[in-house]
């Protein structure tokens, strides 16, 4: 059902842009128009290219943020969360905790 | 003929004029169960499009793509009989299943039997979030049932309401109600302090209002002590039922609320995202179902302030109700609610 969804009508995920927009619902209430828009903005695409795997497997390999298939040396989990955060220009729960019992 | 299915998921055969007549008959239900608006000619057209194809898998255009967030995520694979940890599953739910967002949740998904296991939960959730980016829900179902016996400390209402103790019934729910919210607020604090995204409350409403009032509460406590927490509220069914009769919240009575209506008061509660859910009607056929979940998750959908997730699986959201959903049910209500119902998210 979840690969079902995904296909049919999801954003795609890491894969994409879609946790992306996932988060701008979550920490700002945006609606899914608006969302698409800031992040877009942020990361400098058309919209439309926010779903496209080949465009964004590109930019998310520039901005560090965390690929689907991440290479050696390429930012990861929470390393990958620490350049969102900075990218969307948003607090990110774990890497608020994380910076919190560091340095 | 157009090869479609009945909600038990049995398959049948309908000419294209009949589909679009089951959908047209579909809205009006809604229209006449929620008192909301009705779909548009050009709006029933598309859904009438989507459902007549032969396809056996139809998706969205491009650019109308939604966000994706899930229940029960973490406990689906071991459900399937996967042996599978909690982490692995996440990273399955990020970068094999391109999910938007993914949700750990524990085996026995109430709030309730979390509370005494939550440090092991909290450090799964710690650990989850280091090798993760997607954004991670900690989620699990309000169940106010629980709280009364044989599980809970509070007389039943189930058996005080068949007897004619309606006011004993009552005080019995007002306590549950508040134990739940206790519990919701503490395994909630805990999970958010360990660093989870946000909160799902699932399947709310499922013992009737006063579980939905629960959840509510509990809510507004939260945003309340954690101005920044994120909360989803999915529902558990279109109609909150009434089992308590009088009680309110914000000065509405809570009984016989639609996803229109229900929306608001999640919002006010500081909800984020809420999850409106439309039951299936299992002896009328898909196209009926969607013509009325449609129409219902869009009036949602037009009055909310927040993002709004309709739940579309096994038995909601115009998916048959059978344990394998088919492909050809799933993806057609996907790009339906996306399409027409002009969703934010699944």
């Amino acid at each position: 059902m979840v690969i079902s969804h995904a296909l049919a009508s999801g954003m795609g995920g890491v894969r994409t842009a879609g946790d992306l927009v996932a988060r701008m619902q979550m920490t700002e209430n945006m609606r899914l128009d608006e969302a698409k828009e800031y992040v877009a903005g942020k990361l400098g695409v058309d919209v439309k290219e926010l779903t496209d795997p080949v465009i964004m497997d590109e930019v998310r390999k520039e901005l560090n943020i965390g690929r689907v298939q991440p290479g050696a040396g390429n930012a990861k989990g929470m390393e990958a969360k620490f350049n969102v955060a900075k990218l969307l220009d948003i607090k990110i729960n774990s890497v608020e905790k994380f910076k919190s019992k560091t340095s | 003929m157009v090869q479609t299915r009945l909600g038990d998921g049995s398959t049948i055969e309908m000419t294209e004029e009949e589909i679009r007549a089951d959908i047209e008959r579909g809205v009006e239900d809604a229209t006449d169960r929620a008192n909301i608006d009705s779909l548009s000619e050009d709006e029933i057209d598309r859904l009438a499009d989507i459902y007549t194809r032969p396809n056996k898998f139809v998706s969205v255009e491009t650019g109308n793509e939604l966000v994706l967030t899930f229940d029960e995520g973490s406990v689906k694979l071991k459900r399937l009989a996967v042996s599978i940890g909690r982490i692995p599953d996440l990273q399955l739910y990020e970068r094999a299943f391109c999910s938007d967002t993914a949700e750990m949740a524990h085996i026995d998904y109430s709030y309730k039997p979390i509370k005494p296991i939550i440090a092991e939960e909290q450090i799964e959730m710690e650990q989850a979030l280091l090798t993760t980016v997607l954004p991670v829900f900690y989620g699990a179902m309000p169940n106010l049932s629980l709280y009364s016996q044989p599980d809970g400390s509070f007389p039943n209402p189930a058996e005080l309401l068949p007897k004619g103790k309606i006011k004993e019934a009552q005080e019995a729910y007002e306590g549950m109600v508040e134990h739940a919210i206790s519990d919701m607020v503490f395994v909630a604090s805990k999970m958010y302090e360990a660093g989870a995204d946000g909160i799902n409350f699932d399947t709310t409403g499922s013992a009737g209002e006063p579980d939905f009032l629960a959840t509510l509460r509990a809510t507004e406590i939260l945003k309340e002590k954690y101005p920044d927490i994120s909360i989803e509220m999915g529902m558990s069914g279109e109609f909150v039922l009434g089992m308590h009769g009088e009680i309110e919240y914000d000065g509405v009575n809570l009984a016989g609320l639609y996803p229109h209506e229900q929306v608001k008061l999640a919002e006010k509660a500081g909800a984020d995202i809420f999850g409106g859910v439309v039951n299936i009607n299992s002896s009328e056929t898909i196209p009926w179902n969607i013509g009325r979940t449609v129409t219902m998750m869009k009036a949602c959908a037009e009055v909310a302030n927040i993002p709004v997730h309709a739940n579309v699986g096994m038995g909601v959201g115009g998916v048959p109700i059978v344990e394998t959903p088919p492909v050809d049910s799933l993806s057609r209500a996907s790009a339906a609610l996306a399409e027409v119902g002009k969703l934010d998210g699944l």
